[in-house]
């Protein structure tokens, strides 16, 4: 097991290495003086700006100047964002709770749905259900989220007025973030109603972000399910005379699940993207608004470290779904 | 019904014909019916992009100025000339939506090109050098793939420039890995086989077996990403242009009139709702014949 473990960590240090690389040079090859582009409009005199060059390291070999950006980051060091003057670390601290908390909603709300729909299409196979739910799967998995996200503001919120329009929590409550997560926060703060509130605001973006996760599971499962279910020894458990709901839910479900685990992992990537776009939508302050806003101000040295950093937690979730993965299916981890 | 073209004897029929291989690949195809009805639909998008001058009522760029933002004619204050409504400036939405099935497919066939073209090249080589050129690639493209595809292709369009031409080249890199890996492991699957070796004593040198000896038994799942990729692409460059980093106003693109449209989204649903429908209708049709094609050009599932 622990050689297992080694060897994933070892697979990742070059793609580590090439992440940084590339985020590296993604702001180094852009057109023109890094520094004139920081200037912006107002332009630096020559005095300043050959100041600037030193101070920043520009001046230096281009290796030289990739390592103590790679030193950097082993130390938190991502850069000064242009707009807020703070270090990017501290925004991306500040903000990412609030997208953990949507991807977290959008996930349970994927799993808790698609997961069943993925067993009743496999068990009812080439039944009217089936042909419903995959027909619906097929429409999500099309869906142009930003578009859906548009659509359930108009309907709920426009027409029926049910659900907010956008933002985290109504304005009129005020508490101390503790953790980040509203919906905790809010709980934490004992005032009527806020809860609620921030629940209501979370309604719309789940959805709109869950949708194609959700639609990749059910299939997903569904596949994973008609497997399973030829297999011997859901044959074996029906001829002993288990009821169907066991056989389905104790001896298929649980092996059906192991690639599924699998196929939740890599969803994260899909909510990293998703995640701009819904957070555009329904003006959720999370880092996929702060990227989108980012790249709308010029502010480079924030879009190269939240690529850098989703870069990485994409890395890192998908490290931890393959050990799990290796822990649940002894098979992967002899191999 | 249509009877099986299969080959029912080998040895009469040493040689597949061309001609029986596709009313065979028709055979399979068609028993999915959800795959011919997205076929059908994506020939009337075609044909509706070929002919969106002929076929549009309006301009897509004509602005009406009595006319702004004009209801759909069957509802109240609805215009008979203006059947979808017209948009915040009185551009005419049906036209405009006409001529926006050219740009979604001209993006998403641009795009599969690109990347398809590209990943084979770089697959081939990658599957028939092995040794360091294998590992460097494919680390690479493991690279591409370790970031968010839309998160890649938003910061490249951010460093290259919004624009139409520097989208697609943004998301024809971020969807090549995926033509990459699937040469290089169709590659590695025939390189070991009679025919490759027995072209190779023939003489056949490196570029006739890689590209007229190996690749062509390679197509069948080539073909079938191309497909999904050819969706991806379509969506990618809507979402791209809602966010203002795609093509540019006035461009009748579907994203980009989502995108001037999202602040009238509480007054005038009509501005959302027949772009996006328009999205969801080509990209659902082009996944409907991937659907299709995989089960057509998948052997496992082929019972014969």
């Amino acid at each position: 097991m622990i050689r297992f473990l080694l060897n994933r960590l070892i697979l990742i240090v070059p793609t580590f290495i090439g992440i940084t690389i590339l985020a590296f040079a993604f702001v180094r090859v852009l057109p023109g003086d890094p520094v004139l582009l920081m200037a912006g409009e107002r332009g630096v005199t020559p005095e300043r700006h050959a100041m600037l060059m030193e101070q920043f390291g520009y001046d230096r070999p281009i290796w030289v100047q990739y390592w103590d950006y790679l030193m950097g980051i082993f130390q938190g060091n991502f850069g000064i964002s242009v707009s807020t003057k703070r270090p990017v670390i501290r925004d991306f601290l500040t903000l990412f709770p609030a997208t953990v908390e949507l991807s977290a909603c959008a996930i349970i709300f994927a799993v808790v749905l698609g997961i069943p729909a993925g067993v009743i299409a496999a068990v009812k196979r080439g039944s009217w259900y089936d042909q419903t739910l995959m027909g619906t799967a097929l429409v999500g998995y099309s869906m142009p989220i930003f578009w859906l996200g548009l659509l359930l503001i108009i309907f709920f919120s426009g027409y029926l007025g049910w659900t907010p329009v956008s933002g985290r929590i109504d304005l009129l409550y005020f508490f101390p973030a503790v953790t980040g997560f509203m919906t905790i926060d809010a709980l934490l703060s004992g005032q009527d109603g806020a809860f609620v509130s921030a629940l209501r605001h979370l309604i719309l973006p789940t959805i709109t972000l869950g949708t194609i996760p959700l639609a990749v599971i059910a299939r997903q499962t569904r596949s994973a399910m008609l497997e399973v279910l030829g297999d011997d020894y859901v044959r074996t458990a029906r001829a002993k005379g288990l009821a169907p709901r066991q056989v389905i839910g104790q001896h298929a479900l649980r092996n059906a699940l192991i690639p599924v685990v699998t196929t939740i992992g890599l969803q994260v990537g899909v909510m990293m993207a998703g995640a701009i776009l819904t957070e555009t939508i329904f003006s959720w302050p999370g880092i996929g608004k702060w990227m989108v806003d980012a790249i709308g101000r010029r502010d480079y040295p924030v879009v190269q470290a939240g690529l850098l950093l989703i870069a990485l937690i994409v890395m890192a979730v998908n490290l931890i779904v393959d050990v799990l993965y290796g822990l649940i299916n002894p098979r992967i981890r002899h191999n | 019904m249509s009877t099986p073209v299969t080959v029912a004897d080998p040895n009469a029929a040493p040689k597949i014909s061309p001609l029986i291989q596709l009313r065979e690949f028709w055979y399979y195809f068609s028993v999915n019916r959800g795959a011919v009805i997205g076929l059908v639909v994506f020939i009337l998008l075609v044909l509706t992009a070929l002919f969106a001058n002929w076929i549009a009522p309006h301009s897509p760029i004509q602005q009406y100025r009595d006319a702004l933002l004009v209801p759909p004619v069957w509802l109240e204050g609805g215009r008979a000339d203006f059947l979808l409504g017209t948009d915040a400036v009185g551009r005419d939405i049906l036209s405009r939506l006409i001529h926006g099935a050219r740009y979604s497919l001209l993006i998403g066939a641009v795009v599969v090109v690109l990347a398809l073209s590209a990943g084979i090249v770089v697959g081939l080589i990658a599957g028939y050098a092995r040794g360091w050129v294998d590992i460097v690639l494919m680390r690479i493209m493991d690279l591409i793939l370790a970031f968010p595809s839309l998160l890649l292709a938003l910061v490249m369009v951010a460093i290259l420039g919004p624009g139409l031409f520097n989208m697609m080249i943004a998301i024809a890199l971020v969807l090549q890995p995926h033509f990459v890996r699937l040469t290089r492991s169709a590659v590695l699957g025939e390189l070991g086989k009679d025919y490759v070796t027995s072209a190779r004593v023939a003489g056949a040198g490196h570029f006739r077996l890689m590209f007229k000896t190996i690749l062509p038994n390679c197509l069948a799942p080539l073909i079938v990403q191309a497909t999904l990729s050819f969706s991806t692409a379509i969506l990618d460059a809507a979402a791209l242009g809602f966010l203002g980093l795609g093509a540019q106003p006035p461009t009748p693109e579907w994203g980009t009139m989502l995108a001037e449209a999202r602040q009238f989204i509480l007054r005038a649903w009509w501005v959302v709702t027949f772009p996006g429908l328009a999205i969801l209708i080509t990209v659902l049709a082009i996944n409907l014949v991937g659907d299709g094609l995989r089960d057509a050009l998948d052997p496992k599932l082929k019972r014969s």
